[in-house]
Parts: C-alpha cells; sequence; structure tokens
C-alpha cells in the first residue's frame, strides 16, 4: 500500500473524507513502512498497537460524523514531547525508561483532533545538535543520499528523526522543535518543509525543556499546506504555560495559495557569508527571482549584527541549559547512580546519564553564569540578544518578510563535523538570529546542490504573521516545483 | 579569560557533574576553543542597551493561587528510582 503513504497529508484527509480507504488501511499502510525503514534508526520506539487502535477509534468517530480536522492521521511524535505512558525520553540515557504520567499540550491538541501516533522520534539528545549525532540512541540517516555515492549522510539535528521520517514518507507529518534551527535546517537537509512559529503560538508545557526563551514547536511536512494544516492543530493558547500567547490561532491552511502580489521582500546583506558555497547563493538568487516573479517587491535590508547572533545563543542557550537541566539529579525519575553520598549520586548520576555534548553545553552555561563571569558573557549576550530584536524591528518598518538560505550547505556525511563543536554550530548561522528574536521562520525546498541533494529557502516574517509566511512559503514552493524525493534504499 | 583545568574541576563540582582528572585538560581546551569564538561579542557597543530576557512583550499572567490539581502520590512516583511510603527515597544527608 505505498500509494497510501506517497500522499499528502492533504490528499490523505481528502482521501479519508471520501471514505476512499479507511484510517486503520492508511495506519497499517505507515506502521508497515515504519518497520521496513529501520536502517534510518528514525524511529526509537515504534507503537504500532497504539496507532491502530487510536486508527480505529478514528474510523469509528468518522462513521459517526465526528471527525476532527486530522481525523486518522497518522503522525511521528519527536521524542521531545511528553506522550502519557508512551516512553519520552529527549533521547537522553538520563531520563531511562521515563513514561510521563501526562501528555505535552501540543501532542494532546493533535489527539484532540484526531490524529494517529506512530512512534516516537529520534533527535540530539536534549534538542542540542545539528546532526543528530549527540543521540543516546544513535543518529538518523537522510534518506537522500548524494548522486553516485553510498555515503550515509546526516538529516541534520536537532530533529533529524522527524525531517528523515517525514522524507521517507514513514509518516504524514511529524512534530519537532526549534530552538536555534532545529526545525528548519533538518527540512533543508531532507527536501520537506519546516515551519518554526512566532514564540509563544505553540505551548511548551510538556515538552522537555532546553533553552526555555528559544524553545519553540512545529511541524515538519512534505508541503506548505500540510505544514499550515498541521500547525493550526498543534497551535493554540495554554494557560499552562506562562509565555503562551492569549491570541486566536488562524486556519493557516487558508493562507496558502493566497496572492504575494506587493508584498515588499527583505533580502539581508549580512546573511552573504564568507566561504558559502556557490549553490547556496544561486538557489537564493533564484528564490529573490520567483517572488519577483509573483510580484513581490525585493528591498536590500541591513541585519548589521547578524555575525554576533550564534556566540550570543552560545551563552544564552547553555546558560539556560544549565538551569533547566538542574533537575535531572536522580532521585525522581530516570536514572540514578549510586554514590558515597548525595552529592556523589548527583555527580555519578549525571556523568553518566548525560552525553559528551550535553555536558560540554551545561559546563558552559555554569561558567557564564558564575560569580565573576554573568556580566561579561550572560548579560553581555542579553544586549546583544537586543540589538539583533532591534535589528529585526528596523527592517520590518521596511518590509513584510524576509527570505534568506535556510543553511549554509547541504546535508553533510555523518562524523565530518562531530569533532568540531564550532564548525557544527556554524549550520544554525542563518537560523539561529530568529530564535532569539522570537520570530516565526519557515525552511521550503528550492532545488537540489550538484551532487542532487536538497537546498532550502527560508523566510522570516513579523512576530504571528505565520499567515504570511505560508503565503509566501506556498508561492515559492509552487514557483520551484521540488518534486524530487529520496531514491529508496532502506 | 582561559579556562585551566583547576577551572573545568571547579564549573564541573558546580554543576554537579563527574568528570575524571584525566578528562580535565582536554574539556578545558574544547571550552576555551568555544569561549575565543564568543569572545567576538565584545566588540559590540552595548552602551545602554537594556538585558532581552524573553521574547515575549506582554506582562506575563497571574492566576489565582489554589489548588489545581494533586493528592495522587502513585502517579507522582510512578518514575522513581526509589520509593517508599509515598516518598521519594534519597541518600541519607544527616548523619
Amino acid at each position: 500500500m505505498s500509494e497510501l503513504t506517497a500522499l499528502t497529508l492533504k490528499a490523505a484527509l481528502d482521501g479519508l473524507t471520501a471514505k476512499r480507504f479507511s484510517s486503520a488501511e492508511l495506519t497499517q499502510a505507515h506502521v508497515d513502512a515504519v518497520a521496513a525503514a529501520r536502517a534510518l534508526n528514525a524511529f526509537v520506539l515504534e507503537t504500532p498497537e497504539k496507532a491502530l487502535a487510536m486508527a480505529k477509534a478514528s474510523d469509528a468517530r468518522r462513521a459517526r460524523g465526528e471527525a476532527g480536522r486530522l481525523d486518522g492521521a497518522p503522525l511521528g511524535i519527536k521524542d521531545l514531547f511528553c506522550t502519557e505512558g508512551v516512553r519520552s525520553t529527549a533521547c537522553s540515557k538520563i531520563l531511562g525508561d521515563f513514561k510521563p504520567t501526562y501528555e505535552s499540550t501540543v501532542t494532546a491538541n493533535l489527539w484532540r483532533d484526531g490524529a494517529v501516533m506512530l512512534g516516537k522520534l529520534n533527535m540530539d539528545e536534549f534538542a542540542m545538535g545539528s546532526s543528530n549525532e549527540t543521540s543516546a540512541f544513535g543518529p538518523v540517516v537522510n534518506p537522500w543520499r548524494a548522486e553516485g555515492g553510498n555515503a550515509a549522510l546526516t538529516p541534520g539535528g536537532s530533529s533529524g528523526g522527524s525531517a528523515s521520517a517525514v522524507a521517507a514518507e514513514l509518516c504524514l507529518g511529524a512534530t519537532a522543535t526549534d530552538t536555534g534551527g532545529s526545525i528548519r535546517q533538518p527540512a533543508a537537509f531532507t527536501g520537506t518543509v519546516g515551519m518554526k512559529p512566532t514564540y509563544g503560538r505553540c505551548s511548551r508545557w510538556g515538552v522537555v525543556a532546553f533553552a526555555s526563551s528559544l524553545d519553540q514547536a512545529g511541524p515538519i511536512a512534505r508541503t506548505v499546506e500540510d505544514a499550515a494544516i498541521l500547525l493550526t492543530s498543534m497551535a493554540g493558547h495554554d494557560p499552562k504555560d506562562s509565555t503562551s500567547l492569549p491570541v486566536e490561532t488562524p486556519d493557516f491552511a487558508a493562507f496558502v495559495g493566497k496572492p504575494v502580489k506587493g508584498l515588499r521582500i527583505g533580502v539581508p546583506k549580512e546573511y552573504r557569508v564568507e566561504g558559502m558555497p556557490p549553490e547556496i547563493d544561486a538557489i537564493w538568487e533564484q528564490g529573490i527571482a520567483w517572488l519577483k516573479d509573483a510580484g513581490c517587491e525585493i528591498v536590500e535590508v541591513s541585519l548589521p549584527h547578524t555575525k554576533y547572533a550564534l556566540p550570543a545563543y552560545y551563552i544564552v542557550a547553555p546558560a539556560e541549559a544549565s538551569s533547566n537541566l538542574a533537575r535531572y539529579d536522580g532521585m525522581r525519575y530516570g536514572l540514578r547512580v549510586e554514590g558515597g553520598n548525595l552529592t556523589e549520586t548527583y555527580e555519578n548520576t549525571r556523568a553518566a546519564g548525560f552525553g559528551a555534548e550535553v555536558k560540554r553545553r551545561i559546563l558552559i552555561g555554569t561558567y557564564v553564569l558564575s560569580a565573576g563571569y554573568y556580566d561579561a558573557y550572560y548579560l553581555k549576550a542579553l544586549k546583544v540578544r537586543r540589538r539583533i530584536a532591534d535589528d529585526f524591528d528596523q527592517a520590518f518598518e521596511k518590509v513584510d518578510a524576509l527570505l534568506t538560505p535556510t543553511a549554509p550547505s547541504a546535508a553533510f556525511s555523518l562524523g565530518e563535523k562531530s569533532d568540531d563543536p564550532v564548525a557544527m554550530y556554524l549550520n544554525d548561522i542563518f537560523t539561529v538570529t530568529v530564535n532569539l528574536a522570537g520570530l516565526p521562520g519557515i525552511s521550503v525546498p528550492a532545488g537540489v546542490d550538484k551532487s542532487g541533494l536538497p537546498l532550502g529557502l527560508q523566510l522570516i516574517g513579523r512576530a504571528l504573521d505565520e499567515g504570511t509566511l505560508f503565503a509566501l512559503a506556498g508561492a515559492v514552493e509552487k514557483a520551484a516545483d521540488f518534486r524530487g524525493k529520496p531514491k529508496k534504499w532502506w | 579569560m582561559a579556562i585551566d583545568a583547576a577551572t573545568v574541576r571547579k564549573v564541573a563540582r558546580l554543576a554537579r557533574i563527574a568528570e575524571p582528572e584525566e578528562k580535565l585538560e582536554t574539556l578545558a581546551r574544547e571550552l576555551n576553543g568555544i569561549l575565543d569564538w564568543i569572545e567576538q561579542l565584545s566588540e559590540v557597543d552595548t552602551t545602554g542597551v537594556e538585558p532581552m530576557t524573553t521574547a515575549i512583550h506582554t506582562p506575563l499572567p497571574m492566576r489565582e493561587d489554589v489548588v489545581t490539581e494533586g493528592g495522587d502520590p502513585d502517579r507522582v512516583l510512578s518514575n522513581a528510582p526509589k520509593a517508599a511510603h509515598h516518598f521519594f527515597v534519597a541518600p541519607k544527608v544527616i548523619e
């Protein structure tokens, strides 16, 4: 039934509505696809029985005429989301066999609308990474391979499992999270669409915390419209998250296909970085031409503090992480490694439970928050963060959205950058500014590089203006007409 | 502000992560690599700039100070490495 897994989410929902197939059939096709794709290591936990039970319940709802927006659609869930009674680990050994006794708000919203859970998706440990190599369950493999080669490529990170599963047609869409680019960079590396909404659009309740002032959930999907449908269900005000915005959630799918004529698109000159491959520059120029053809006005803008965003992020995010991850002490849940006394038990538990990159970030965070360094590092970074947000405010006085590349390269080989933290961090050079300012950003597949690997373009919008981004992303998607699919080797 | 092995030992202690002596030099080198790169922030003039602690522009909401849920110790303890009599069991801290 591979034709069922090749459907877009929208087409699958239409097929369910027209009763061309049942959710049980659609879900079984996906359960089979997941089981046949273990070479990708995209899922860290498959829940086929739960999926089929949810599908059956969905078919019963539909028969009663009570189908919701996503009723019967099988999705993958990033392992950062707590799912009641289903192991949730953030792909860290320290959470062990943690089975939440509660459901994250975002996933609860999806189940409210009738979606079906196929299982939990692999990711970098605690969402810290850009290649999925820091996962305690091992790296995810990108379904895409370079033409004429069979080297294993990274799907990006941290939402590598989500991106890989969507690209390989193992699920109709997936939840993901983005703290510095973790939705958009994997989407660009796998030829999928990834939307990081405005900070506060999706509730963080029940999502394992990394850096609370930056973390935001969003969808990865195969089309712009699918991403819009998913976000409409995921988003919404939640009193359980004090930073959840008390705003209405529009029907985002209604924006896809809207004319973009007359919109002003900013092209930030600082994103033309040294050493950027010519193909990235070319796809960016192509994107500018497409939007011009669609009737947009192209305006050069300046975001002068762009180059300082990553270094500021690598103070702010580790500082928040060192505080958030203090909760893993071996007392209430997860791993415990006994020592001679309480402090030793803490130290042994955390030494055995956290991986190398997570430890590195906790140490950096602890250092920049420690007495004597707080002002020089942490406070300085928060002031630079303000400068970066101010740059965007000024740009949005002149333009309606910004167009940039999503990542500085196509997918690279597993292992290629894992020995050099700073080289790995530079993956997020075009995405991290958006998190610091709390703005929405979407990555759309726009073409391929000379090896046939997908490249993405990013659109950045004003706070709470995801609608304009969906309209523009739809226009780019239509112009790019990207129909590439990874050749099945798994 | 270069970090040496002694600083790593101190920070690891603050972070409650046991790091073996033989790893301290390597960690110091890695952390210095990252901090050297971060050092470029000093080029930015931030005189008079308010630190940005959140991307939310509205004041945090207040709610009534009332119990919303609770009274379910079995659920609370269901993932505990050690529990007894509806309590978490921690190593002894008072002799």
